[in-house]
This record gives structure tokens, sequence and C-alpha cells, in this order.
């Protein structure tokens, strides 16, 4: 390999570092203000006129041990991915092993657990991954997205 | 021989790099994007358009909004406003520059916070592994040091083997790559947990001080 050519190698890399720690400084800091690790959950609550579900992890993880929720209770780590009904919680699995006027408050206040803004998108909020993929903020439905559920 | 070609991948990396830094300073993106919504649906209040921001001094946003403020939670919805705000639980709690702006591993192993190892029995003990996994990397980063003690104080062993993990040392591919994408260590760190921006929280080990060679016992 000749000279310049080991040179503008070097070169590529430092623009490329450069370049990489631009954007980890946009992604890592973000403009998105909701509370980190908050989780939404909208598999079907726009769909049948409730507000989406806002789940926050730092709530929950001053007082239980990730294990309580993602062992013991079978939560899988992944937003929306265990497509909860309100049938599950009624009859104690999910969010009702807890919220069954028992160990938390029971599923009778609805707009404490549903209190999203409408149209906002199952995901976890303030994650590295969202700053990446998609722009930062708050995500809505699209209008078309939207009218499918109107149908 | 061909530098010109040679170079053609960069170029496309640094686009893309770009993009990605593009797209993610500009916070009115998403309602600009939506090209599919009829005229008639224009009517919105439009955001003053910022431009685009670079965040090279790597200026922090406001945290820990009361959940009124914090763009998800409904302001219209009374539940909101019984919701209790993150501030008040994280008052006189050890800070941290990321996630929810505080440090949670000092805040467990200094007793500030005893999370349930139960649903239901409050005197549950959680069992603790002490094993550190040292992996060497590639470049001038210090080495990664895995502490077993500061993740089984939270999980349990399943949740990590063999889903995310192979138990056994020098198994599993790593890398930043994977990680920011949310795998391996990037399922939680950079979710839940604190985020890849924070380096030497995992980069922990100085080369030159390595004694041995994979894994360490404590
Ligand atoms: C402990 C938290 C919690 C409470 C309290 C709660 N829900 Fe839900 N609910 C959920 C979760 C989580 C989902 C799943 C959300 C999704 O995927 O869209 C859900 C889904 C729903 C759905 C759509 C899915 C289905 O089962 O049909 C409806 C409708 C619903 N809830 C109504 C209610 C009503 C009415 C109340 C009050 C009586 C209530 N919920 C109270 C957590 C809760
Ligand atoms: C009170 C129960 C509870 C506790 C405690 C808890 N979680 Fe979660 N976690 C959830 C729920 C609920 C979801 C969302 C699942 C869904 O949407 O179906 C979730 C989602 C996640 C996800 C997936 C995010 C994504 O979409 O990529 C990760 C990672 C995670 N939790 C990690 C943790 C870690 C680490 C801890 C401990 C510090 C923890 N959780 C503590 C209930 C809990
Ligand atoms: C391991 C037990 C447990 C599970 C599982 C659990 N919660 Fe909770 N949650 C609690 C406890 C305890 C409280 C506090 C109750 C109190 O203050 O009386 C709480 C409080 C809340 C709050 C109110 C937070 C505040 O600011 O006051 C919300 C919202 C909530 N949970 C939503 C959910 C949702 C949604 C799920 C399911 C996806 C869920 N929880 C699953 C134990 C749990």
């Amino acid at each position: 390999m000749s000279e310049k050519n080991k040179a503008s190698r070097v070169g590529g890399w430092l623009l490329l570092l450069v370049v990489m720690v631009m954007t980890i400084g946009v992604v890592g800091t973000g403009t998105a203000r909701a509370e980190y690790a908050d989780v939404v959950i909208n598999n079907y609550s726009d769909e049948q006129g409730m507000r989406p579900v806002v789940f926050p992890h730092w709530f929950h993880r001053l007082r239980f041990r990730c294990k309580v929720c993602h062992a013991d209770l079978g939560f899988k780590f992944q937003a929306g991915g265990n497509k909860i009904k309100m049938s599950n919680i009624i009859e104690g699995e999910f969010c009702g092993a807890c919220h069954n006027g028992e160990v938390a408050w029971s599923a009778e206040n609805c707009d404490m657990c549903h209190s999203g803004k409408e149209g906002t998108k199952t995901m976890v909020h303030g994650s590295t991954v969202q700053g990446l993929v998609s722009p930062v903020g708050i995500q809505k439905f699209t209008k078309d997205e939207k009218s499918q559920y109107e149908k | 021989m061909n530098t010109k070609w040679s170079k053609a991948p960069f170029a496309v990396l640094i686009m893309l790099s770009f993009v990605i830094t593009f797209a993610t300073a500009n916070e009115g993106l998403a309602q600009q994007g939506d090209k599919a919504a009829p005229a008639a649906a224009v009517a919105k209040p439009k955001q003053a358009t910022k431009g685009v921001m670079f965040n090279r001094l790597m200026k922090r946003t406001k945290s820990n909004l009361p959940p009124d403020q914090d763009g998800i939670h409904d302001p219209e919805n009374e539940g909101t406003y019984m919701l209790q705000p993150p501030k008040e639980a994280f008052q006189g709690m050890p800070r941290a520059i990321t996630g929810n702006r505080v440090d949670w591993v000092k805040m467990m192993t200094d007793g500030l916070i005893s999370p349930r190892a139960d649903r239901l029995d409050p005197n549950a003990e959680q069992e603790i592994f002490e094993f550190d996994v040292i992996r060497e990397v590639r470049g001038s980063m210090p080495d990664v040091m895995f502490p077993h003690d500061k993740h089984t104080a939270w999980l349990a062993c399943e949740n990590c083997h063999d889903d995310i993990f192979i138990p056994q040392v020098g198994a599993n591919q790593l890398s930043m790559a994977l990680i920011l994408t949310g795998q391996k260590c990037g399922v939680c760190h950079g979710k839940v947990a604190f985020p890849v921006t924070e380096c030497r929280k995992c980069h922990s080990v100085k080369k030159d001080t390595m004694t041995k060679k994979g894994a360490v016992n404590k």
C-alpha cells in the first residue's frame, strides 16, 4: 500500500469517527422529553377508543427488581411484545399480577394506566435505537395508519 | 491499486451518518414527513422550523419532566395529574448525566433503595452472582469488564442466559454496532439502563494492567 493511500485511509477513519461522535451526540441527548424507559403500549388501545397505556419503568424499578416482572411474571423484553388484553389483567396476569387491589391499586383506575396521548405509537421512549432509526420525538400514527383503524 | 473505489464504502457510510444526524436533529421531521395527509388536514398549527441543529457541545435537554409536560402523557387526562413526577421521587438520589439522570447502580449499592425481589414478599433475598468477565477489545479503547454482581442485583440468570448471551466466556460475538441497534448489551443499555455514550463505564480496564486473559474471578 502506498503512503498516500495509507494517509487517505487514516483520513477516512478520522472523518468517520467525527461523524459518529456527532451522531452519538445527538442520539445520546435526544430531543424527546419523555422520561427515559417509559413504555407506551398501544396494540389495541387506540383501536378501542382508549388512550394508549404509559408504563413508567422508573416508578416500578424503585419498588421491584427487574426480575419480578421479566423473570417471575414473564414480561418479554419488547415494547408491545406481550400483547396484553384487559381480560388478562383482570385474571391477574401481566399488570394484573399487582394491579389487583392488593399489591397495588386495581384495574378500576383506567386513566392512570391509559394516560397516553391518542395516536402515540408502541415503543420504549428515550432509547438510543429510537434516536438512530427514526426522528426523535413523539411518533404519531400517520393519517394512513389511522384510517385503517377507523374503517 | 484502485484508490478511487476503495474509498466508496466510506463515502456511503459518512453520507448515511449525516442523514441520520440530520434526521435525529430535527424534531419537526416527524410531522413534515406526513406527505400522505390530504390537503384538508393541513390545518394543524405548524411548529416554527428550527433548522438543522447539531449538538456538538453535547448539551443536555430538559429531563425528568412531570407527566403532563413530557410529551407522551395526555394533559387532558385527569389520571395524568395523579401520577408522580420523576423529580419528586429522585430527590436526594445520586445524579447521572444520562438515562433517568440518576445512578441506579449507586442507589442500589448504597442501599438508598431496596426494590422487592419478589412480587409479594418484601423480605425475599435477591441471589447475587459475583463473577467479572473481562473482554479484550481491539483498538485503543480500554478493555471491557462485565460485572455479574451489578446485574444480578436486579436481574435473574434466565433473563440473559441463553436467549441473549451464551454462558461461556468468549463464546459471544459482541460489537458496538449490535449494541447500538438494540441487541446483546443493547437489549437494556440505551433503553432502560445507561446508554453507550457512557463509554468508560464499560471500557474500564486499562490495557497495560491486564494480568489475565478472559475471565477473572473475584
Ligand atoms: C394497570 C394498568 C391498566 C389499567 C388500570 C387499565 N388498563 Fe386497560 N390496558 C392496559 C394495558 C397494558 C393494555 C394493552 C394496551 C394496548 O396494547 O393497546 C390495555 C388494553 C385495554 C383495552 C384494549 C384491549 C382489550 O382488552 O380490549 C381496553 C378497551 C382497555 N384496556 C380498557 C380499560 C378500561 C375501561 C379500564 C378501566 C376499567 C382499564 N383498561 C384499566 C392496562 C390497564
Ligand atoms: C413492574 C414490572 C417491570 C419491572 C420491575 C421492570 N420492567 Fe422492563 N418492562 C415491563 C413492561 C410492562 C415492559 C413493556 C412490555 C410490553 O410492552 O409488552 C417492559 C419492557 C422492557 C424492555 C423492552 C424495551 C424495548 O422495547 O426494547 C426492557 C429492555 C426492559 N423492560 C428492561 C428492564 C430492566 C433492565 C428492568 C430493571 C431495571 C426492568 N425492565 C424492570 C415491566 C417491568
Ligand atoms: C410487580 C408488580 C407490578 C406490576 C407487574 C405492574 N405494576 Fe404498576 N404499580 C405497582 C405498584 C406497587 C404501584 C404503586 C401503587 C401505589 O402507589 O399504591 C404501581 C403504580 C403504577 C402506576 C402509577 C405510577 C404513579 O406515578 O403513581 C402506573 C401508571 C402503573 N403502575 C402502570 C402499570 C402498568 C401499565 C403495568 C403493566 C404493563 C403495571 N403497572 C404492572 C406494581 C406493579
